[in-house]
């Protein structure tokens, strides 16, 4: 079946349907990792995004039970150049075309992604759409009356309904108030604004009980479980929509130690009186190079954002640790007296290099330091 | 860091000969390197007893000298010249073995000077087997149950293990000289003898046999500050049990998931940081079809065949970089050379399929045997780059040059299906085409794969072409008609062909997608080739050309390194 996908300034694009059919709209971005396409699609942060990959050549190894994200597929479109026939790789269960019809996400395959990738970096990320059955001019309407990605909170939207809980050893959620068989060694409270499981499943091999609490917790009530640590988990959307995030992490602030991640990392930008600012075509891909300033060591990192803090309104001890290679802008933050610190990319991978796992064992050492542990 | 100050002027020392494994490759490397440490001020001195070479021309390097690759010829042009150092990991595996002769013989200190990049320490726990076990076990990665033997009278404990069948892997020899697969007593035996004769050290290591294992290949570089990357990981069609020289190779993997690509990723850099290699590394490592179990296989602690493959294939300049680390460079203070905005520390993203043939010259041997084993018979290789996995194998059969255009090799129809069969299951030079005349017989993926353990993936695009082949031979009437309808037509102007012929023109631009060449498909269609490029260019069916840009369109690329593909948008 055709499809056509259309960009806000008007380019289209003809291809084949992928997965299910209908219309869909989204930021359309690029991701430039050459695997991980499961991961991809389950991951919250591409809420609100139709994203499409960049290599060519995705499917090859299927779907497996393993390797979500999250519960759901989170994009909201999916563009490839060609879709495997055949999953080839023995934890396949399905064929990435049969998995995003069972799951309703609407995609397209068959066209230029290269020149689709070119319009976005030269013009910059932008709305658009999928469809089955519209035509060009009924699509482009479409764009034109959907709500941009900015205005969405879209945080809300793939945030944990209620608090659950990751303990050590569990391979999936369990209610939150599950007690845990082994005393673990320490409990982190996570304010999930789009948490992915492997960052629960990294603190779990440490030893960590994780408390995963809507986006809308209060300061209170995360302090009244007496947690050891917070984690401020990645997410999508427009940091600027987010205040009410903002005024939780502030009230936390100097309370517990704190680590942050992508989204994490902006808001405690804005806790610290900065700002964020919309890059042209995003950070999306395995291979960005981010320089430890400390140290002056290179880290390929995995990363997925659309947003930058603005290291100059930095205030109150908060200070850049890490930058991009490649745009210089800010990939990690640290306090010079709190236990607090925070980076843009994915120490958690999945997909991409695990180079920067060596975080959590960090924020386990800043735990270890505070309560006198060693 | 910036680059050491103490670093003028530098030996480079080049492969000498072209023998099987180690070709044209090196000489590429070497003049690479020579222009990559003119452009930091660095005099170079190059050493190397080939003249047929680009690198010693006499713009190249600042001094050449077309002499032997002994100890003594290097000594005498290191007393003459007094380099501040010699690098020898851009010279191949000759170019390192005479490094490490001569600093055996102890004239580094004698003159004063010394190995640039790779530490001597290094090189040797990385070719001396069971230094390279013991640090493998520390460091907790897996290898392959082996045993080093220096005399054929240590095989007791390898034949009493009972692991059949074994590999028999000589130390220090390259392209796999002097090695094979033993299944028995007696071909241990026979292999173990012609193996030790081979080795420079008297050494062999057999180790057990991963039948039907996936082959995989990472090329990382690391920096004397530690920063480590991979440059490009290649998978090879052809499973365990095919030298790496004599499989056809695909990059980037297709078939591991990225739990598995990370996997093997953190391992090739884990054991880079172990050596304590600084520049480029080639890490060969098997893994089961079956589960996350892998292995270890080899470590080349240089500038390799593969890095070649790998510099072109992604746009990566494996060469100069590691030439640039070798003087203290680091991989951040390094431009990429591809797009001038970005540095050499990063991870090339393809947006491409590359995929390389070897080439044998069983055409010049005709009485040689033609099965391939871990023992490189390759001469040459052609690579290929597209858009999908089928037109890069179609462009690499053409470019192989041995008057094969398509799918049918010319032998392959000639076999009893038994024939067949065992030429599906051995490997041999044109393994290829007798998998590609099974599915033309009606074999199934799963027959195939149980014969040949190629990976399901790989033949499916085969089935694909081949039924591609029989759609396009189904429709030689339509074609025919076109053919027929273009010519009127130039007098009378009548509806277009498109219209008038739907199916045939998107078969056609199908074909020419996947690779299809004018000339096969004219024979499929029972048109002269003239003809049906002159229908193709009438529709429109013409090549784009896209960038290599080490960077998936990312950023901006200024080299002017192109591929051509039936896709849409022309660059």
């Amino acid at each position: 079946m055709k499809a056509i996908l259309a960009l806000e300034d008007g380019t289209l694009f003809e291809g084949q349907s992928l997965g299910a059919t209908g219309r869909t709209n989204g930021e359309v971005v690029f991701n430039t990792g050459m695997t991980g396409y499961q991961e991809i699609l389950t991951d919250p942060s591409y809420a609100g995004q139709i994203v499409t990959l960049t290599y060519p050549l995705i499917g090859n190894y299927g779907i497996n039970p393993d390797d979500f994200e999250s519960r759901r597929v989170q994009v909201e479109g999916f563009v490839v150049r060609e879709a495997a026939e055949i999953a080839s790789n023995w934890r396949s269960k399905q064929t990435l075309d049969s998995f995003l019809k069972e799951r309703g996400i609407i995609g397209i395959q068959g066209i230029d992604t290269r020149a689709l990738t070119r319009a976005l970096r030269v013009r910059g990320v932008m709305m658009g759409a999928i469809s089955t059955e519209d035509t060009p001019e009924s699509l482009l309407e479409h764009i034109r009356n959907a709500p941009g990605y900015g205005s969405k909170d879209l945080a809300r939207q793939v945030t944990a309904e209620q608090s659950y809980r990751w303990r050590v050893g569990d391979t999936k959620p369990v209610s939150a108030d599950s007690v845990s068989e082994v005393k673990p060694r320490y409990r982190i409270a996570l304010l999930d604004f789009g948490v992915k499981y492997n960052i629960l499943r990294s603190l779990a091999n440490l030893g960590c009980e994780t408390t995963v609490y809507p986006c809308t917790v209060t300061a209170e009530e995360v302090l009244r479980a007496n947690p050891n640590g917070i984690f401020l988990s990645p997410g999508p959307g427009d940091p600027e929509q987010y205040g009410y995030m903002v005024d939780t992490v502030r009230q936390l602030v100097g309370k517990k130690p704190i680590m942050g991640v992508c989204m994490g990392n902006q808001i405690l930008g804005y806790a610290f009186g900065s700002k964020t600012f919309k890059l042209k075509f995003g950070h999306r891909g395995s291979n960005h190079p981010v320089k430890d300033l400390n140290t002056g060591r290179v880290y390929i990192t995995s990363q997925n954002h659309g947003y930058a803090v603005d290291p100059d309104r930095l205030k109150d001890g908060m200070e850049v640790a890490h930058i991009n290679l490649n745009d210089g802008t800010v990939e990690g933050l640290r306090h010079k007296e709190l236990p607090i610190f925070s980076i843009q990319y994915h120490p958690e991978a999945s997909p991409g290099p695990s180079d920067s796992a060596y975080f959590f064992h960090q924020y386990i050492n800043m735990l270890d330091r505070h309560y006198g542990r060693s | 860091m910036p680059k050491d100050p103490s670093i003028k002027k530098v030996l480079l020392i080049g492969s000498g000969p072209i023998i099987i494994g180690q070709a044209a490759e090196f000489d590429y490397a070497g003049a690479q390197a020579c222009r990559s440490l003119r452009e930091e001020g660095i005099e170079v001195v190059l050493i190397n007893s080939n003249p047929a070479t680009i690198m010693t021309d006499v713009e190249m390097a600042d001094r050449v000298y077309i002499e032997p690759l002994s100890v003594e010829f290097v000594e005498r042009i290191v007393a003459k010249e007094r380099p501040d150092g010699i690098v020898a990991t851009l010279g191949g595996q000759t170019g390192l073995n005479l490094a490490t002769q001569v600093a055996e013989a102890g004239i580094l200190e004698r003159y004063n000077t010394r190995l640039l990049g790779t530490p001597l320490r290094a090189i040797r726990q990385a070719e001396d087997r069971e230094e390279f076990r013991t640090l493998m076990r520390e460091i907790g990665e897996p290898v392959p149950e082996s045993w080093i033997i220096t005399d054929e009278s240590q095989l007791g404990d390898a034949i009493a293990s009972g692991i059949w069948p074994l590999i028999v892997r000589p130390a220090y020899t390259l392209g796999g000289t002097g090695g094979g697969i033993a299944r028995n007593v007696d071909e241990l035996l026979t292999i173990t003898r012609s193996g030790l004769a081979l080795s420079m050290r008297h050494q062999v290591m057999i180790e057990r046999y991963l039948s039907g294992w996936k082959e995989v290949e990472y090329e990382v570089m690391r920096d004397a500050n530690d920063t480590a990357i991979t440059v490009c990981n290649m998978e090879n069609f052809d499973p365990m049990g095919v030298h790496t020289g004599d499989s056809i190779v695909i990059a980037p993997s297709q078939t591991l998931s990225d739990k598995e690509y990370q996997m093997l990723r953190t391992a090739s850099l884990k054991i880079i940081r172990s050596l304590g290699i600084e520049g480029g590394c080639n890490v060969q490592l098997s893994l089961d079809p079956h589960s996350f179990a892998y292995y270890v296989i080899e470590v080349n602690p240089r500038v390799s065949r593969s890095s070649a493959l790998a510099s072109k294939a992604t746009g990566y300049p494996i060469a100069r970089v590691s030439a640039k680390i070798a003087i203290g460079l680091h991989l951040d203070e390094i431009e990429n050379a591809v797009t001038r905005k970005t540095l050499a520390c990063f991870e090339p993203a393809l947006d491409y399929c590359v995929l390389k043939i070897p080439r044998w010259p069983f055409d010049k041997f005709v009485g040689a045997d033609r099965r391939i084993t871990t023992q490189m018979k390759a001469t040459g290789e052609v690579m290929a780059i597209d858009r999908a996995f089928e037109p890069a194998l179609m462009k690499a059969i053409r470019s192989l040059e041995v008057g094969i255009y398509g799918l049918a090799n010319k032998t392959g129809h000639t076999l009893s299906d038994m024939e067949l069969e065992e030429a599906i299951r051995v490997p041999h030079d044109e393994r290829l085409w007798s998998i590609t005349e099974g599915f033309r017989r009606g074999m199934m993926v799963e027959e195939i794969n149980a014969l040949s353990n190629v990976d399901p993936w790989f033949l499916r695009k085969l089935e694909g072409l081949v039924n591609l082949e029989t759609r396009l031979k189904v429709n030689a009437p339509a074609f025919k008609q076109m053919s027929k309808a273009l010519e009127s037509e130039e007098e009378e102007a009548q509806e277009p062909l498109e219209e008038r012929f739907g199916s045939a023109v998107r078969l056609l631009r199908e074909a020419k997608r996947m690779g299809f060449a004018d000339r096969t498909i004219a024979e499929f269609a029972g048109i002269p080739e003239g003809k049906l490029r002159k229908l193709r260019k009438h529709l429109g069916i013409v090549p784009v050309y896209k960038m290599v840009d080490t960077c998936a369109a990312e950023f901006e690329a200024l080299t002017p390194y192109y591929y051509s593909c039936y896709d849409t948008e022309d660059e």
